[in-house]
């Protein structure tokens, strides 16, 4: 065990640490708070593009596809050095995140040179097709239909709660290329590019007001064979690899963003006083929920990158910051009372939170996937 | 980076856990709880063989000189078999308050022995307030020739009737905070046991009427007193914490395994969402203790500037978890968990004197609480 940085990572940290005190937008929090989604996304995808420029985008993705090949431990270093400096979000979350590592898994070269790049310059983003109305927790039901057609596939189907299909160049998309076929089997994962004619996004409004997700419609959408990932009928397991990644990954964004505001929140506190023993007691059980999910992590990557595989401590993560992050919500709320409903951030993240334990896989299913994966429990279904 | 054990690290609890599944089946865990004092020399001698009593101190002592971390991944595979006696008392919390204050000849006096496995220790801090903040230290250490003398109780001190010296902490007339060693046979010295819900360990009141310590028996006084017994105080909250994690991980197991052969409906009842849920919630508390755990004992080893936050994380974050994993333990396996052959009552009474020692999870959550918020 050696929680100091090694001098590569120092050297990385370094680097990037100066880099984003040169290059942040200064006070673009404030400044954008009237934007519309539209154009703050915009906004992001400017500002990923400055980072790709720069080289920073895609950190641990192989140097041959744009990317930095640097470790997983740099890759949490970027996303702690981005969230300490201020930086906005990079837009192309789940291009990012999931769908490019899956690509990296499971494409053809040619596939990876045509589209690894272009996620990370943000020139393209992605969105990812998977639930449908029958098919949420059920992932293995899903009824989109994909029937070959000489060098095409023709897609007929529904998508829904596709976060950021409005903006998105490309989807990700779970499909049936066997209609006789059930379950896991007959599956086909393909790329497909969303100004396809018969492609129809209908944004659907959240609780929180605004319309990260959609609704996705196909109606005899052409979808090349070159654009299948990972083989005809072989996508459930590239789907779940995508699912890996997404449980994997997306922690270390969530428990940062989590820990920025716990730091708000404290300096709220004690610029108004509030330091009563029943504040002590929900700031600090807030503090330890967090830094027990960032050990958590710190544990999993060293893991992955000691042994090649991840170990069981990974498996909880999403469970633990998605509960974690809606405990905290709370806990805001309560101890600055009416402020935290009328703080945009604050009101805005505490309804936001209530998506976390649903989005990404149900706690249900994570705790399922775990019982049966893990702790070696029969399956349940 | 990186947070995972080392190859040496890894050896060291392969190596305890070996040691103690074979010395200390749960049978003997059960008899030894039946004695009166809870302790068994042949097996303490074994364990000073193993090095246990010495890991942490120099050599210069008899110690081994390792660090927290492969501490820490000892005394888990100690808390998976639940052994019983004064190791926690002797061994982190007295030898880590001479570590730090004792003069050359002390550690020679008294360190030395505990390393070599020949003595037993403990320290007499809390007070009937039961407080683990310093500052309630009361009893009072008046000059005498010297040295002090001591009036007072104290309480709850742990493994009392087989420590062959006491470590006391009071308080000088001054206001300065004075630690003595009285020989556990001293004149003036009497002990009561107080039963505890954990049958593996004695705790004790111990009054001093009048006992004098001579001037070579007081360790230290005022800042650096504070600060020796702050530091002991830390080192056994993440060593008591690193024992939890053992014990979980052993309640854990033990419940995954019953709850896959029982069977109710024609099915084992692990194959229900309603247990396996449980479970689950089980296993995140057992490895986000052990993050927890493991962080706060490398920064202890460090002189991390955070460690007194890292150590109140892992003591408060362990102290909830071990008994939210016994409550679910013992609803999952129905009746039987609930049973007296059962297991798991050791650990959950284990689970009780452990959230205790060093200061619950109320107690650290108000310290980090004070260092995030109070100016």
């Amino acid at each position: 065990m050696d929680l100091t940085l090694t001098p590569q990572e120092t050297a990385f940290r370094d680097e990037l640490r100066s880099w984003l005190q040169r290059n942040v937008p200064t006070n673009w929090e404030a400044d954008r708070r009237r934007d519309s989604m539209q154009e703050r996304f915009a906004f992001l995808r400017g500002w990923q593009k400055t980072v790709f420029d720069a080289g920073w985008a895609g950190v641990a993705w192989p140097t041959a596809y744009g990317g930095r090949g640097a470790t997983l431990m740099e890759q949490a270093i970027f996303t702690e050095e981005m969230a300490r400096a201020g930086a906005p979000q990079l837009a192309n979350t789940l291009g990012l995140s999931l769908i490019g590592p899956t690509i990296i898994q499971y494409g053809t070269d040619a596939q990876k040179t045509r589209f690894l790049q272009n996620i990370l310059s943000a020139d393209e983003i992605w969105c990812q097709g998977f639930s449908e109305p029958n098919a949420g927790s059920d992932l293995a039901n899903v009824r989109t239909r994909a029937d070959r057609d000489g060098d095409h596939f023709v897609v007929n189907g529904q998508k829904v709660w596709t976060s950021w299909a409005w903006a998105a160049d490309w989807c990700a998309l779970v499909t049936r290329s066997d209609p006789a076929s059930q379950k896991h089997a007959g599956l086909t994962y393909l790329l497909v590019d969303m100004k396809t004619p018969g492609v129809d996004v209908r944004p659907l409004k959240q609780m929180t007001g605004e319309s990260e997700f959609c609704e996705v419609f196909f109606h005899d959408v052409r979808v090349p064979v070159e654009h299948v990932l990972g083989g005809e009928g072989h996508g459930w397991q590239v789907a779940l690899g995508t699912l890996a990644h997404e449980r994997a990954t997306l922690g270390v964004i969530f428990q940062v963003q989590t820990r920025r505001q716990i730091d708000r929140l404290v300096a709220t506190c004690r610029e108004r006083g509030i330091d009563d023993a029943v504040a002590r007691q929900k700031v600090a059980a807030a503090y330890i929920d967090n830094e027990v999910v960032r050990l958590t992590h710190l544990r999993a990557i060293s893991r992955i990158m000691q042994t090649g595989k991840p170990g069981p401590e990974g498996s909880i993560l999403k469970i633990g910051w998605s509960e974690a992050n809606q405990r905290f919500q709370i806990v805001a709320q309560e101890l600055l009372g009416a402020h935290a409903d009328v703080d945009e951030e604050f009101a805005y993240s505490y309804l936001r939170s209530r998506g976390n334990t649903i989005e990404a896989g149900t706690s249900e299913i994570q705790r399922n996937i775990v019982a049966q994966h893990v702790l070696g429990l029969p399956k349940s279904y | 980076m990186n947070f995972e054990l080392n190859d040496t690290q890894r050896d060291i609890k392969d190596a305890a856990r070996e040691f103690f599944s074979k010395e200390l089946p749960s049978a003997v865990v059960r008899r030894l709880s039946d004695t009166d004092t809870a302790f068994d020399r042949d097996l303490w001698r074994k364990c000073a063989e193993q090095g246990y009593t010495g890991m942490i101190f120099p050599e210069q002592y008899g110690g081994v000189g390792l660090g927290f971390v492969e501490l820490a991944a000892m005394l888990e595979e100690m808390g998976r078999a639940l052994l019983p006696g004064p190791f926690i008392s002797t061994v982190l919390f007295a030898g880590s308050v001479l570590d730090a204050c004792a003069s050359d000849a002390q550690k020679k006096t008294f360190l030395a022995p505990i390393c070599h496995g020949d003595m037993r220790a403990t320290v007499a801090v809390l007070e009937p307030t039961a407080s683990w903040d310093r500052a309630a230290i009361r009893m009072a250490a008046t000059a005498n020739s010297g040295g002090v003398e001591l009036t007072g109780e104290k309480w709850f001190v742990m493994d009392a009737d087989i420590a062959d010296f006491l470590i006391v902490a009071a308080r000088a007339t001054s206001g300065e905070l004075v630690l003595a060693i009285v020989p556990s046979d001293a004149s003036g010295v009497s002990k009561t046991v107080t039963p505890g819900m954990d049958l593996t360990r004695r705790q004790h009141r111990v009054s001093f009427d009048g006992v004098r310590v001579p001037a070579d028996c007081v360790l230290a006084r005022g800042a650096a007193a504070d600060a020796a017994l702050a530091r002991a105080i830390d080192i056994t909250a993440v060593g008591v914490s690193a024992e939890m994690v053992g014990g979980m991980q052993f309640v854990l197991d033990h419940t995954v395994s019953y709850v896959k052969t029982r069977s109710q409906f024609g099915r084992p009842i692990g194959a229900y969402q309603a247990v396996q849920h449980r479970c689950v919630d089980m296993f995140a508390l057992v490895e986000g203790a052990r993050s927890a755990t493991y962080y706060a004992a490398y920064a202890l080893g460090h002189d991390d500037p955070q460690a007194a936050l890292a150590v109140s994380v892992a003591k408060a974050y362990a102290s909830d978890a071990f008994r939210d994993v016994g409550n679910m333990a013992i609803q999952a396996q129905g009746g039987m968990g609930f049973t007296w052959e059962n297991d798991t009552h050791l650990y959950y009474r284990r689970a009780k004197g452990s959230e205790l020692m060093c200061g619950d999870a109320t107690f650290h959550r108000d310290r980090i609480g004070r260092a995030l918020l109070v100016r």
